[in-house]
Order: structure tokens, then C-alpha cells, then sequence
């Protein structure tokens, strides 16, 4: 059984949300993803400054077994991107709620975060999907 | 639920992720496959491969027949235990299937015998074909070996660990091995072969006495590792993999396989070969080309090649590279001069470098 922190929102595309309180929140993938994919090897992650809207294309992970998008799971500015995977892109399957993080965003609406999943949520979705 | 092998509760024991394989439950990692791959390259990593599928040849006629079924000549198999690598081709010259095949040491009713390890995805067929040959002779016969389980062991350190635990007396058949060579032993085959590019051996055990040896093995400090690190480690070492990189309907001239065809002597009848003839003539289309992506990303199986600005072929194996830390891949694409060459990765054409289909040996990068 894969790890769910409680403390976190989730997607369905298999991505964490932590919010910082002050209308940026952190994303990553979650443990079930990064074993999904398998040994991560590259990860393509937008420029800081770009925009986008829920949904949106805004990056690639590369494993040994697939190429998989990044989707913005919020609207938002790109205010920081994670810079160490460039060179250790394996952060993501060791700590991928840790140094595996992918970008922070700046909402443009907070009120988006209403429509995550919680944990129990997440988790009964990753059991349908088993 | 598929077939397991005989090391399942091993693999369930060391936490291995188990996946499908040709109807087989085999662990595809055991947390990191570049982890494994890399332990392959440095050290020592094991694998197994009982899904393998083992068939004694036998009989007075057990070499003619060989010489018939397969395009490369078991009559070059001199030394005893000698191994080939060989393609068993169809009529109409295309692969059946790849295969190893050993002259066997032990003295056997009948004469000289070989004994032929075949892929697990096309046992059934394999076993079919064979079986259907051995009509033109009368002497042969095939005795499949469903009770030998098989482990690999590969990596620069790999013979020395298995020496460590072996008793004297195999330690000194496996030291007088030489490469691609095996040694039968009280019901055993110790064989200096492989799938990765490293020294190693392949040793057939057993099925009741793999999980023991499977175990004095890990004591010893050899990784096990799954069919994924096994994958990337062929593929550096420009190992094709059949179902991928050629199958029925491609010849081995068009799947870098030319070198395992003996075309002498000329009076040798062979399945394929009046057809593997003509194509040879008449010059062969295509060709296997190896790719290096030197930016970041991973080249996949059946990504467009264009080549000169035109569509030539497409990607039959693509990967990571471990070693090298960067995407390599093996094309089958129209003969013919290369100016350019680019891929079709996700809509967006990239360059790539063209080399032969081989990336790495013995733990070094071969090409330039």
C-alpha cells in the first residue's frame, strides 16, 4: 500500500498539493505514481513567471517505462521550480512528498482548493483504479 | 495468475514487483532497475530466468538436423560446450526465433548432442517448428527440460561470487570455462554466458535446489535484479530482443544478425536460406542503426525515424541508459547514406546521432 500524508489534497492525475497557507501551494506526484512510473530519469518543468490554467500541459516526467504529462492541478504563476531534478531526478521515487517536489504555484483562485480530494478520498480512488 | 517459477517465494521474500512476462509472474525490479542495472555494470547482479525454455537435442542425427534448422552451423561447434547464438529462421526467411545452442559435454546414447535454450513468449510455436523438422530425419529427439530452473549471474564480479559458494571441484569447471562456453556438472550446466555485456555465467539448476543457491548467492552479496535492469543491459550492449527488434515477418539481414549466418559451405541446405540468398543478391532494404539522444528525453519503441528529411523506419527498442545517463535506441530504417537523422518524439522532430547498434561493454561506452 502506497503512502497518503494526510496533512495533503490530491487529484485524480496523481498529483499532491500542499498548501503554504499564503495562497501558494507546493505540487508533486504522489508515492502511487512515482511507483507507476518506475525509475524516474528526466523531468521537464516550466519556466517561473508562466501562467497557466487548471489542467494545463506544464511538463514531462520521463521513466524507463513511459513518457507522462504534468498537469497543472490549480490555476496559477509558476513562483518556484524543484532545480534538483534536473540532476537527481530520482529524488522523485525516494521522497516524492519531500526533494521530489515539482513546482510552487501561485493561485489565481483559491477557492479551486475546495475541489481536491482529501486523503481517504485519494485513497478510495486508487483502489478503484487497482 | 501466471506460472511461477521455482524462485517465486525468493522474489516475494526480497520484495521483488512482479509483473506478467509471457504468462509468467517474474519480478521486473526489486525497488530501483537503474539501481540494478548499475550493480550489473559495477559488481555482480542476478536474474532469474527459469521462464526460459530448455530442449535436449539427441541422436544420431541430432547435428544434421541442427545444421538444417538453423542459419548459423552447429558444425562450428568444436570445442565441447562450445555455445552459438543463432536465428532459427521460416521459409520465407524471416526469424522464428533466437535461440542459444551448446554441444554438450556428457557422453550420450546416440553420440554428440546439443542442448538449445529458446525465448518463453514463443515456447509453444518454438516447440511446434522444431518438432515439425525433426521429420526429415530419422534419428532426433527433442526432450524439453522443464525441470532445470536458471539463473544468470552477470557483472565484472560475477564469477568470482559464484566461485565463493561452489564446491572446489566446480569452482575449478567454472574457471576453465572459457567465453561462451558451458560445463555440465552432476546434473547442472554452468555456462559463461549472457544478456548484459558483462562477463558471467547462466547456470542451469535444479528446480528443487535453485532456491538454495538463489540464497547462497544473495549471502555472498550478489543483487537480485529484475527483467527492467535486464532490458536496459541488453539493450547498451546492442542485444536485440526478439518480438521487438525483429520476429517472423523480418529477415536477420535486417536485423543486425547477418554475422550469425554461415553462409559456408555453400552445399548446406538450410530453412530460409534460398530466400535469405536472393535478399542478399538483390541487396538488402533495411538496415539496423543504433541512436544516441544526446538531449534530454527517452526514445521509445515505434517513434518515427526521418532520415535526409524523409520517413525511413521507425524505433524497434528504445531506452534510458543508465551507463551512459542518456537515451539510446536501436531503428530499423531504409539502407542507404545518412545525412540527418531525426525522431518523431511526441509531435516534435529531434536529432539524434547515428551509430551501430551497440552502446556499451564490459561497463564502457564503444562508441564515439
Amino acid at each position: 500500500m502506497s503512502d497518503i500524508p494526510s496533512d495533503l489534497k490530491y487529484v485524480a492525475s496523481h498529483e499532491w498539493i500542499r498548501d503554504e497557507g499564503d495562497g501558494v501551494v507546493t505540487i508533486g506526484v504522489t508515492d502511487h505514481a512515482q511507483d507507476l512510473l518506475g525509475d524516474v530519469v528526466f523531468v521537464e518543468l516550466p519556466d517561473v513567471g508562466t501562467e497557466y490554467d487548471n489542467g494545463d500541459d506544464i511538463g514531462v516526467v520521463e521513466s524507463v517505462k513511459a513518457a507522462s504529462d504534468i498537469y497543472a492541478p490549480l490555476s496559477g504563476e509558476i513562483v518556484a521550480v524543484n532545480e534538483e531534478l534536473e540532476d537527481s531526478p530520482e529524488q522523485v521515487n525516494s521522497d516524492p512528498y519531500g526533494d521530489g517536489w515539482f513546482i510552487k504555484l501561485r493561485l489565481s483562485d483559491t477557492s479551486e482548493l475546495d475541489a481536491l480530494l482529501d486523503a481517504e478520498g485519494y485513497a478510495e480512488l486508487c483502489e478503484a483504479e487497482a | 495468475m501466471g506460472q511461477k517459477t521455482a524462485l517465486y517465494e525468493k522474489h516475494q521474500q526480497m520484495n521483488a514487483k512482479l509483473v506478467d512476462f509471457g504468462g509468467w509472474d517474474m519480478p521486473i525490479n526489486y525497488g530501483s532497475q537503474v539501481e540494478e542495472h548499475h550493480i550489473v555494470r559495477k559488481d555482480a547482479g542476478m536474474f532469474d530466468v527459469s521462464h526460459m525454455t530448455v530442449v535436449d537435442v539427441t541422436g544420431a542425427d541430432a547435428k544434421e538436423y541442427l545444421q538444417y534448422l538453423l542459419a548459423n552451423d552447429v558444425a562450428g561447434l568444436k570445442q565441447q560446450g562450445k555455445a552459438m547464438y543463432s536465428a532459427m529462421l521460416n521459409e520465407t526467411g524471416g526469424v522464428v526465433d533466437d535461440l542459444i545452442v551448446y554441444l554438450m559435454t556428457e557422453p550420450h546414447v546416440g553420440g554428440e548432442w546439443f542442448r538449445v535454450v529458446v525465448n518463453c513468449a514463443t515456447r509453444e510455436k518454438d516447440l511446434r517448428w522444431m518438432a515439425d523438422h525433426t521429420a526429415h530425419f530419422d534419428n532426433v529427439a527433442l526432450t524439453e527440460q522443464p525441470d532445470l530452473a536458471m539463473v544468470a549471474i552477470q557483472g565484472p564480479n560475477a564469477r568470482s561470487k559464484v566461485a565463493s559458494v561452489l564446491s572446489e571441484s566446480r569452482v575449478k569447471l567454472i574457471d576453465d570455462l572459457t567465453v561462451f562456453q558451458g560445463v555440465e556438472s552432476e546434473g547442472w550446466f554452468f555456462a559463461r554466458t549472457g544478456y548484459t555485456g558483462e562477463d558471467g555465467l547462466e547456470v542451469m539448476v535444479p528446480e528443487d535446489e535453485v532456491a538454495g543457491f538463489w540464497q547462497a548467492l544473495a549471502d555472498a552479496g550478489v543483487s537480485p535484479c529484475g527483467l527492467g535492469a535486464r532490458d536496459t543491459l541488453r539493450l547498451e550492449a546492442g542485444m536485440n530482443l526478439y518480438g521487438a527488434d525483429m520476429d517472423e515477418k523480418v529477415s536477420p539481414l535486417a536485423a543486425n544478425m547477418g554475422w550469425t549466418i554461415a553462409w559456408e559451405p555453400a552445399e548446406r541446405n538450410f530453412v530460409g536460406r534460398e530466400v535469405l540468398e536472393q535478399q542478399r543478391q538483390a541487396g538488402v532494404k533495411e538496415k539496423m542503426i543504433g541512436l544516441v539522444l544526446e538531449a534530454r528525453g527517452v526514445l521509445r519503441s515505434h517513434q518515427k525515424v526521418i532520415i535526409n528529411g524523409e520517413e525511413a523506419g521507425e524505433i524497434t527498442s528504445g531506452t534510458f541508459s543508465p551507463t551512459l545517463g542518456c537515451s539510446i535506441a536501436m531503428a530499423r530504417v531504409a539502407a542507404g547514406a545518412i545525412e540527418s537523422c531525426h525522431v518523431d518524439m511526441r509531435g516534435k522532430q529531434v536529432e539524434v546521432k547515428v551509430v551501430k547498434p551497440s552502446f556499451v561493454r564490459n561497463g564502457a561506452k564503444v562508441f564515439s
